[in-house]
């Protein structure tokens, strides 16, 4: 058979296209729904569900603890965001036919090789407040009251802001690298031979040029850390006394920890729903009429 | 040809795995004359060898003495144990035997119907061999729906040596107790290990200052509505909870630190003293990967007494560990039944003995041989005028929860005294 046949034919593409669709809908949307569903229930998860409308909703929405987590979450997610500033000097750097650009790359991928848990082991033994080699570093450099990093809840949250950037670093950079490499070279050179500079080039010509892609992290870097959990969860589990809980670590604790599934429930819905927005502002902020084309 | 190959090939391997299904199906219901009876619990053989141990031995003891019974074992680490069962419980699907945590824990269960009620499993003598106090701890509205296998109660343990070196002696009074704080502090000696990002180990301090200072009943009043968390001696306990903390009595950075991090700063005698449950016995005694020099370094000594409280120093903080459930919806609840009444009788034998697990039987000092501090913590355990379980384990899962956040901000002074038992008041009232 002529692979072209095939896929002229809606029928076959239909029957090859249904099983990823069922698996889709099966795993990802029914339980999205259902989700949303239990966010209508008192459930604790054992006993039986008793249907009480809008509660769950309501009371989030008042729940302070709730709008401090999200406050959080939304710190962060400014964080990644300017942190992709950073990425990008950097994928420029390296995509500029520096010596050793190779390595730099692979050193910049290692830690996004590395399982969430073990960074967090990482990174509290270097936050220890007294073993640490950072609170080592500051008292041979003659800093007495050296701070408490993850246990002093006015930067309980910072201290786990780094090493989460620093977990996505290589991830970005790698996007961005990729992304310069495909400029083709006879437009820079074309730059370089009517006179423009090093930044000029950088700004003028490579930027445009890969606005598409810087538009996708964007997304990428804010929805990821509005849902962020794993190095929140293994560092401080959210405190001390909330000073590092983020949304999705209050729906855990609601859920699993306090047993109130229909809360956890309606608050991971709500999750999902400030995300899609969120998605949708930025789209709509970034959007422009038309694309860069040389 | 080849296409005609691989299908032959498929079609062979369907055949292969239907047949091994088959049989494996075919084995359950040949033994079709024999009762399974399904038991689920949280020793692993990787993590928890001895109680693995024990635990086969009793079920292969059983399997002789009763040849119409088969005792179908799954093992799980405790944390999927505990998603597991919450799963299983929501299908019904649990199995005819595990492992359950008393109070707050169970309630959820046995409202749902899901544990048979086991007082006529304790009729008849059994429950007079539990030690007074661990048996109710998994009773709720006069019923029992678990018989606890584990017993713990929290001293003080403290490093000898360390208190050797600045003339200090174990302290009976919390005065005194005070002074060895201050001294050691003023040393540049941290007094006391603690990890409170697990917050439960705060609250041990904060229960037995509760119970020194008003009493053994003050605390569980007020978590079973009884009294009020508004007592004055709930506020006075909060407050010196705080004066410890500017006397830097804890560890620096605790409240960031995990149990395990906190108990490090002990093992690796930095810290002189450890509050935790006698679970933490292995390490001081038996454990061959420590070292002999430290465990005869540790000791331990009863929360002191605080002057003018109604406490008395005899009262712990404690309480039982797991204990042994029987599905409501059994097929075979009566032989699940007997098979725990064994279970129970057989493990309060071997338990402390093989494992260091002391059981929630009593258990004859006399005739077993075990390292001193042991002998010292059973003792002690026969003498106690009082065991109150942990506090975030009385309440239920959501006041716990509360309570446990509350606790850090109290040792993290972001919260007043005054605000601490009120939000307590506020969290219980509501339930």
């Amino acid at each position: 058979m002529n692979v072209n046949n095939v896929m002229s034919n809606k029928k076959i593409i239909a029957i090859y296209v249904l099983p990823a669709l069922l698996l889709i809908l099966a795993l990802i949307y029914v339980p999205i729904l259902l989700t949303g569903y239990y966010g209508l229930m008192k459930w604790d998860g054992i006993g039986k569900m008793d249907f009480i409308g809008l509660a769950n909703y309501t009371s989030l929405i008042k729940d302070p603890k709730f709008w401090g987590s999200a406050y959080h979450s939304f710190l962060l997610a400014l964080f990644s965001a300017i942190s992709l500033i950073g990425y990008l000097l950097v994928s420029i750097i390296l995509a500029g036919k520096i010596r050793g650009a190779d390595l730099f790359r692979k050193i910049y991928l290692i830690p996004m090789l590395l399982a969430s848990v073990a960074i967090a082991q990482l990174w509290l033994k270097i936050y220890h407040p007294t073993n640490g080699i950072l609170n080592n570093l500051l008292t041979s450099m003659g800093v007495e009251n050296t701070p408490e990093w993850l246990a002093d809840p006015k930067i309980a949250l910072y201290a786990i802001f780094i090493p989460i950037i620093w977990q996505y670093a290589g991830f970005y950079i790698l996007i961005y690298y990729a992304a310069l490499k495909n400029i083709p070279e006879s437009l820079i050179e074309a730059a370089k031979i009517d006179g423009a500079s090093a930044w000029q080039i950088a700004v003028k010509i490579k930027l445009p040029l890969i606005m598409n892609v810087i538009k996708i992290t964007i997304v990428l870097a804010v929805v990821g850390s509005l849902k962020y959990f794993d190095l929140i969860y293994v560092m401080t589990d959210g405190g001390p006394n909330g000073s590092s809980e983020v949304m999705a670590s209050y729906m855990y604790h609601q859920a699993f920890r306090g047993f109130d599934f229909g809360y956890g429930s309606a608050i991971g819905f709500f999750l999902l729903i400030i995300c899609l927005v969120v998605t949708w502002v930025i789209t709509k902020l970034t959007a422009s009429k038309e694309d860069v084309n040389y | 040809m080849n296409k005609k190959a691989h299908t032959l090939l498929l079609v062979l391997m369907l055949a292969v795995f239907s047949i091994l299904t088959g049989c494996s199906s075919s084995e359950e219901t040949s033994g079709n004359t024999k009762k399974t009876i399904k038991f689920m619990h949280l020793w692993p053989a990787g993590s928890s060898k001895q109680q693995n141990k024990i635990v086969t031995d009793i079920i292969k003891q059983y399997e002789t003495d009763h040849k119409d019974i088969k005792v179908e074992v799954e093992v799980l680490d405790n944390e999927q144990y505990k998603n597991k069962i919450k799963v299983l419980s929501s299908s019904n699907e649990l199995p005819d035997v595990g492992f359950t945590w008393a109070a707050g824990y169970l309630e959820p269960f046995v409202k749902g119907e899901l544990f048979a009620p086991l007082d006529d499993v304790l009729d008849g003598g059994l429950k007079e061999s539990f030690v007074a106090g661990t048996t109710e701890a998994f009773a709720i509205k006069g019923k029992t729906y678990g018989l606890p296998l584990e017993l713990n109660i929290a001293p003080i343990y403290y490093n000898k040596s360390i208190f050797a070196k600045y003339n200090l002696e174990v302290p009976e009074t919390y005065e005194e107790f005070q002074t060895i704080v201050k001294t050691l502090a003023a040393k540049g000696v941290a007094p006391i290990a603690l990890g409170n990002k697990d917050r439960w180990t705060g609250s041990l301090w904060y229960m037995y200052l509760a119970d020194r200072i008003g009493g053994s009943e003050v605390l569980t009043k007020a978590i079973d509505r009884t009294g009020s968390f508004e007592d004055p001696a709930l506020k006075t306990a909060a407050e010196e909870i705080q004066k410890l903390v500017d006397e830097k009595g804890f560890i620096k950075g605790f409240n960031g630190l995990s149990n395990d991090e906190g108990k490090s700063e002990f093992m690796n005698e930095k810290a002189a003293m450890y509050l935790m449950g006698s679970w933490e016995l292995p390490n001081f005694t038996t454990n061959e990967e420590i070292a002999q020099e430290f465990k005869d370094n540790i000791g331990y000594f009863k929360f002191p007494v605080v002057e003018g409280g109604k406490g008395d120093i005899n009262s712990w903080v404690g309480g039982p560990g797991v204990g042994m459930f029987v599905s409501e919806n059994s097929k075979v609840k009566d032989d699940a039944k007997d098979f725990v009444k064994f279970f129970v009788e057989k493990w309060g034998e071997q338990s402390v003995t093989n494992a260091g697990v002391i059981p929630a039987t009593k258990v004859d000092t006399a005739k077993v041989d075990l390292p001193k501090l042991y002998i010292d913590v059973l003792t002690d355990l026969n003498n106690a005028s009082n065991l109150t379980l942990f506090a975030d384990v009385q309440m239920n899962a959501s006041v716990a929860e509360t309570h446990l956040n509350l606790i850090q901000s109290l040792f993290g002074k972001e919260v007043t005294p005054d605000d601490y038992v009120k939000q307590h008041e506020e969290a219980l009232s509501k339930e």
